[in-house]
């Protein structure tokens, strides 16, 4: 702080030497700075845009596109609008985010243990499979992958996966379900299970507090999640048919066909995430000491009770935070996609209808704005989530 | 009977009890046969967990050695002089120097050589104790940039070198050295201004690094090469790749910023309070007594995070700057040298691997040597 050096006129003590005064000043010097380049930066902006003849303001986004993006879950075609075609790239954001975080984590956790398994073979493979996906640019993976996908043979001859999916150049062509009108009662039956699994859980917590009796939740929650929809499907008669891909002339028709954009991206954001995920896995699970084990085990609980309610509530509490970040990374890194055309946020808003109005402000501002929304949300459910099973401490 | 064979035969009863010389212990517990036992076939499980993976193995090694060691094409010069059925290396070998030196002139490739080679000068008085002549070199690690700059970009009887002609590694490493450069700094002031007493700096710190972790590098990227013309004067123009480094150089101080913060946090309120009541005022207090400590505790953290800042150097070919995977990706669409994707690829990784493995080699040194500072 240049005023510290302020000396004390008249030798007497003066309100330089008051640290709480200095800070005031200190701030309202910051607070100055701030404004004055943030309305030279205003200002600059203002002059270029109206220089080289660019709008300002969000009124482009209900002008028409124009342009074609690649992928997309919601009907769209160049006639519609940029918020439509933003749209669009925010839900193949979130989409492949969301179908990423959870291979990530199936492939972490096991990965994780793997990297502790005793068997020296296994250990060891697991050890360079975490050390090579960390070490190498997530992008270079991302291309990679693209690469592979666009080296394998055309759509004619797509590489059979068992008659119904067909692998090609052009992407996956998996079997479309085609639904009929009963078919809501499989998710109704699903809810239902869910429901009635948490009341039971409950019941079987205060039957447990008040008489000691154990009732096997697990079982009967899987049973009642996984088995009621089943019983309803059979019931209904299995109320859908698989709309099944067939080779028209070049290229497949019929079903749902997943681009190799998705894959590939899909693809290296999950391997390269659960590299990390294993670490933390390990990690989490090392920290629970053996002296945990031993009197779980003297106090006469399972192997398997003393896993679930002793080992991994407590490896739980470290994994988590870490957790966190990584999910939050995958889904930042999920704009990688826009280097091998994938239409993800990044793509569409700051890409193409970028280049198309010159907006560059607006543009690169939604997408900031759509990844911070993301990157709070996440942040909020996990510090939640982490309060919910954080230590409870006298 | 020798002593030798009453030695070996354990049921002579010529030794008086408890006198009888140690046994080697079973040949199945020790030696290779042991160490397999106990690691790979302990169990029923164990042992076919171990087949299998040995399968796995011996589907993916061999076609892989195969295809980039022993069926691979080695010295040739064009793509149609790759015969074997393995990788056509010389798309690796004929670009060589554009991998390394992007699109430098040929005749001027040594001033980069030389800036790499004072660089590891520079930066090994930093990374370990045992350097000779280490509190000399130390200042010569003060000036190199200004060295490294003069080498690389020219002037002053050099011949000028603009950014748009350089390439290859030698930007992915400028821009991660210049990046961790002047993210440590930066750093350090962000994490001291979110710990700071002051509510108005204290809201401006933690709005910028919250900011900027919440948001991809991409964007920070597209922001610092569409939006930072914008932001200025009219005619005052900047180096496109000095705008991508700014970007790059924000992006990694928030990051800095939340591992020193995590060192500040670890260093005792009586260190604090120590210094204050030795009379030290805030800045003598941290730059003497807290930073010291801090710094020294997250240098592994500070390794790691250039770690993620190496790698994110490859985002700056989106932004149309020639990085490694930017010459990688020029090289595989060149018509020459069409379909050979996974070779140039394999190769940049590599280069990539061997950096990255390296510091976290290094990082894992430091925590050891560090655990064993904390002993007394």
């Amino acid at each position: 702080m240049a005023v510290e050096a302020a000396p004390a006129p008249g030798g007497r003590q003066s309100v330089w030497g008051d640290p709480r005064f200095r800070g005031l000043i200190f701030q309202g010097l910051f607070l100055v700075a701030v404004v004055v380049i943030l309305s030279f930066i205003i200002q600059n902006t203002a002059q270029n845009l109206a220089d080289a003849g660019i709008a300002s303001g969000f009124g482009f986004l209900s002008q028409t596109a124009g342009y074609d993006v690649g992928w997309s879950l919601i009907p769209y075609s160049s006639r519609d609008t940029h918020a439509r075609a933003f749209l669009v790239g925010l839900l193949n954001t979130l989409f492949v985010s969301g179908l990423g975080i959870v291979l990530a984590t199936v492939m972490g956790f096991v990965v994780g243990v793997l990297r502790l398994s005793p068997n020296w073979l296994v250990n060891r493979v697991a050890y360079w499979f975490v050390e090579i996906v960390r070490n190498v640019p997530l992008l270079l993976q991302i291309f990679f992958w693209y690469a592979l996908f666009l080296a394998l043979p055309a759509a004619r001859q797509s590489l059979d996966l068992g008659g119904n999916m067909f692998l090609s150049n052009r992407g996956l062509r998996v079997p479309a379900p085609v639904v009929e009108p009963v078919f809501w009662a499989i998710p109704a039956a699903f809810v239902i299970g869910i429901v009635a699994t948490v009341l039971i859980r409950r019941w079987a917590r205060r039957r447990q507090a008040a008489t000691g009796q154990i009732f096997p939740t697990l079982p009967w929650g899987i049973g009642l999640i996984v088995g009621l929809p089943v019983v309803v499907a059979l019931l209904t008669g299995l109320p859908w048919t698989w709309e099944v891909p067939v080779l028209r002339g070049f290229n497949y028709a019929g079903g749902v066909n997943i681009g190799p954009e998705l894959v590939a991206l899909l693809t290296a954001l999950s391997v390269y995430t659960a590299a990390f995920i294993a670490e933390n896995v390990r990690g989490g699970i090392l920290s629970v000491s053996h002296g945990q084990t031993e009197a779980a085990h003297a106090l006469g609980l399972t192997q398997g009770r003393t896993l679930r309610l002793v080992v991994i509530p407590q490896a739980l509490r470290v994994i988590v935070p870490p957790l966190t970040s990584q999910y939050l990374n995958l889904t930042k890194n999920s704009s990688l996609g826009v280097a091998i055309g994938y239409p993800e946020v990044v793509a569409t808003i700051s890409g193409t209808t970028l280049n198309q109005t010159g907006q560059a402000v607006e543009c690169v501002a939604l997408a900031m704005a759509v990844y911070l929304t993301i990157s709070l949300l996440i942040s909020a459910f996990m510090n939640w989530y982490n309060q919910h099973i954080a230590l409870v401490e006298r | 009977m020798s002593m030798t064979e009453a030695a070996l035969n354990p049921v002579d009863p010529g030794y008086p009890p408890g006198r009888h010389p140690d046994l080697p212990p079973p040949s199945m517990t020790v030696g290779p046969v042991g160490w397999l036992r106990k690691n790979l076939f302990s169990s029923i499980g164990n042992t076919l967990l171990t087949v299998a993976t040995l399968y796995l193995l011996w589907l993916v090694v061999p076609p892989v050695l195969d295809w980039a060691i022993f069926d691979a094409n080695f010295g040739a010069t064009s793509k149609a002089e790759c015969v074997l059925p393995g990788a056509c290396w010389a798309v690796v070998e004929v670009r060589f120097d554009q991998f390394m030196y992007g699109f430098y002139d040929a005749g001027q490739t040594w001033r980069v050589n030389l800036a790499g080679i004072l660089l590891i000068v520079a930066v090994a008085p930093l990374l370990f104790d045992k350097v000779p002549y280490r509190r000399h070199l130390v200042w010569f690690s003060l000036v190199y940039p200004f060295i490294a700059f003069w080498l690389l970009v020219g002037g002053l009887g050099l011949e000028y070198e603009p950014t748009s002609k350089w390439g290859g590694l030698l930007v992915t490493i400028v821009s991660g050295v210049v990046g961790i450069g002047a993210s440590l700094p930066i750093g350090i002031l962000l994490a001291l201004g979110r710990r700071s007493k002051l509510p108005v700096l204290r809201m401006a710190c933690i709005g910028f690094i919250e900011f900027v972790r919440g948001v991809p590098l991409i964007t920070i990227l597209f922001m610092s090469s569409v939006m930072l013309p914008l932001f200025l004067p009219e005619g005052v123009t900047f180096d496109k790749f000095l705008r991508a480094l700014i970007g790059v150089a924000l992006f990694a101080s928030a990051y800095m910023a939340e591992v020193v913060r995590g060192g500040l946090q670890a260093i005792p309120k009586g260190q604090y309070e120590a210094a204050m009541a030795l009379g030290l005022g805030y800045w003598r207090a941290m730059y003497l007594i807290i930073l010291p400590q801090a710094l020294r505790i997250v240098i592994p953290g500070i390794v790691n995070t250039f770690i993620g800042l190496f790698k994110d150097t490859t985002l700056l070919l989106i932004i149309g700057i020639f990085d490694l995977l930017g010459i990688a990706r020029a090289a595989v669409s060149d018509a020459n040298w069409l379909g050979l994707h996974t070779e140039t690829y394999v190769f940049v990784g590599l280069i990539f691997f061997i950096c990255c493995f390296g510091m976290s080699r290094y990082s894992l040194y430091l925590e050891k040597k560090l655990r064993v500072g904390h002993r007394r």
